[in-house]
């Protein structure tokens, strides 16, 4: 009896620093895959602290020498200058597009999906249809027929032109719709017999049950519309209006004159996104994965 | 006046007041603009006015040769991210989803961060790393490793490595939370009765895991699929517009704008995109098929 339980002890024993190894194992290996990812950013970083013309002489390098670390380009970017002057513009832009674009996607992409979900009507799944069938096309297919509609509705160059075309984001509709499937649908019922309106039911009695649903939307809206491009880069033309991205990518011309304010105000530029994302890293996975498991 | 209004605050009414900007935003800038981009390609756009030309746009394009470059690099570039994009981030999915990784927290945050940059930001960053200068990120690793360094961006077969080493790094992390997402739905249950039946970790992997995830693969495959087909910003900040030596970084995309924006062949770049929308819609119905849709009607 007392020898089978030794042994048991020491097969456990053995299991024990199994699991230990293994587990030293698993996670240095994200370590160095972490290290991995997250290194070209940390490169760019320690670059944007170098002298721009060491940038175009040498490619991102990647050697530690403090010494030759200079706060020269941040102090150029936020001083007062062409340069700077034409970065903030870029930035508040960028600031203003977001803000608009969530707004408005967000108030759309819920009404749209309260009247796919919460009624009974004859063209309802029809509609629904229509909507999965905008997902099916990719968007840069409708660039040159938007871009020549954009021309003759006088939308080119305005910050219209730019997010009237993504407010009913098809995701974002199908999301809605998904979190208001598991809603009560007994609340309209109650809402009608206390007299509420149709309109005052949606917003007063379910918008703010859908709360949750806001919260991851309006994040994976809002780094959409930060990072947007191609669109951006079509619709504007003249560079007081251009968003931070469209801005930077003037700047990378092959004689790299601009190069000390590219790399200090890219690296500038990720940090509205990366404070959201270090605040509310929970909705950002909840809201891009929510399609996966269902869809 | 009180008679619309009435009607307006109806049970029947509101439900059409709610969908309505939907169906606004779907014909204006859906329908009107894919039915435009049709008619578009029948025809040759000049400033002089516009001329129908039949299929003359396609005919040119099946002997356009860059075209069959961009087609060849567009599949080429999408079938390369599905051999890297779906197993690695699968596995790691697997190993993260284990009890054997401490910090996960931090390391899926760490692998999520690519994600958040703008393609302008990474693209810049990536392009500086490809320099072909000796001391370029990559030419150093290269030749620590004893390789040799590269003109990166000058010659095909490293200037594909380069978008993938880009595509890998964007989207790794995010595959990643997607088959985490996946795994989480996974009944424990299963694999508690496997360990009954004396099942090895490879054995729970492959007659477990595998087939319960497949709805999450096919998702992770059709969105890799289009964005692989539609790949175009990344190869535009790499090579710092559409133009790459030898067109190595040339997409369908890519030729799409070079015509169209560029050049403002508005009937030509339409037919471009024509091609890339018949592409699209076969694949679409080629995974339906495979997803077994069409299967349920049968029964």
């Amino acid at each position: 009896m007392a020898n089978t339980s030794s042994v048991n002890e020491k097969e456990t024993m053995g299991m024990k620093t199994k699991r230990t190894v293994l587990s030293i194992i698993g996670t240095a290996f994200f370590a160095v895959l972490s290290f991995i990812i997250v290194f070209p950013l940390v490169a760019g970083l320690i670059a944007s602290f170098r002298p721009g013309t060491e940038l175009i002489r040498r490619g991102l390098s990647v050697d530690l020498d403090f010494s030759s670390m200079t706060l020269a380009n941040y102090k150029y970017l936020f001083g007062n200058n062409v340069d700077g002057q034409k970065y903030f513009m870029w930035y508040k832009n960028s600031l203003i597009l977001t803000a608009v674009s969530v707004v408005g996607t967000l108030f759309i992409c819920y009404i749209v999906a309260y009247g796919l979900t919460m009624y009974n009507y004859k063209l309802k799944n029809f509609l629904f249809f229509l909507v999965i069938a905008t997902m099916m096309v990719p968007f840069e297919i409708l660039i040159l027929p938007l871009y020549k509609e954009m021309i003759s509705l006088k939308l080119i160059d305005t910050m219209a032109g730019v997010v009237l075309p993504g407010l009913c984001g098809a995701s974002t509709i199908f999301f809605f719709r998904q979190y208001m499937t598991g809603l009560p649908k007994e609340l309209l019922d109650a809402g009608r017999i206390d007299g509420a309106t149709e309109y005052g039911i949606c917003f007063k009695i379910m918008l703010p049950i859908t709360k949750p649903a806001f919260a991851a939307m309006s994040i994976l809206c809002a780094m959409g519309a930060w990072n947007n491009v191609l669109w951006p880069m079509l619709v504007f033309r003249s560079a007081e209006k251009f968003t931070l991205p469209i801005g930077l990518n003037t700047l990378l011309t092959p004689y790299g004159n601009n190069y000390d304010v590219l790399i200090a105000g890219s690296m500038f530029g990720i940090i509205p996104v990366f404070i959201v994302f270090l605040c509310f890293q929970r909705y950002f996975i909840e809201g891009m994965t929510a399609g996966a498991v269902k869809g | 006046m009180s008679k619309f209004k009435k009607f307006f605050y109806s049970q029947k009414a509101a439900p059409y007041v709610f969908v309505l900007p939907f169906i606004l935003s779907f014909a204006l800038f859906w329908i009107y603009p894919l039915c435009s981009t049709i008619t578009m390609s029948f025809q040759e756009i000049k400033p002089a006015g516009t001329e129908w030309v039949g299929m003359a746009n396609f005919v040119k394009l099946t002997k356009d040769t860059v075209f069959h470059t961009a087609i060849l690099n567009s599949f080429e570039y999408m079938i390369l991210t599905l051999v890297l994009l779906i197993p690695f981030p699968m596995l790691f999915a697997v190993l993260m989803d284990s009890r054997l990784v401490k910090a996960k927290g931090f390391w899926k945050a760490c692998l999520y961060v690519p994600a958040l940059t703008s393609v302008v930001i990474s693209g810049t960053l990536f392009r500086l790393m490809f320099s072909e200068y000796q001391t370029g990120q990559m030419n150093v690793i290269t030749a620590a490793l004893g390789l040799g360094t590269f003109k990166w961006l000058k010659m095909k077969a490293t200037g594909l490595a380069a978008l993938l080493i880009v595509a890998c790094w964007r989207w790794t992390g995010v595959n990643m939370l997607y088959f985490i997402s996946g795994l989480k739905a996974i009944d424990t249950a299963l694999y508690e009765s496997a360990d009954i039946d004396g099942a090895t970790a490879w054995q729970k992997f492959r007659y477990v895991t595998i087939p319960l995830l497949k709805p999450t693969t096919i998702y992770v495959l059709t969105i890799s699929v289009y964005a692989g087909l539609a790949m175009f910003m990344e190869a535009y900040m790499l090579w710092a517009g559409p133009d790459s030596p030898n067109n190595i970084g040339l997409t369908i995309v890519g030729y799409l704008y070079k015509r169209g924006i560029t050049k403002n062949q508005l009937g030509y770049g339409s037919a471009v995109g024509i091609v890339l929308l018949v592409i699209a819609l076969a694949i679409n119905i080629v995974q339906l098929i495979l997803n077994g849709t069409f299967k349920k009607e049968e029964d």
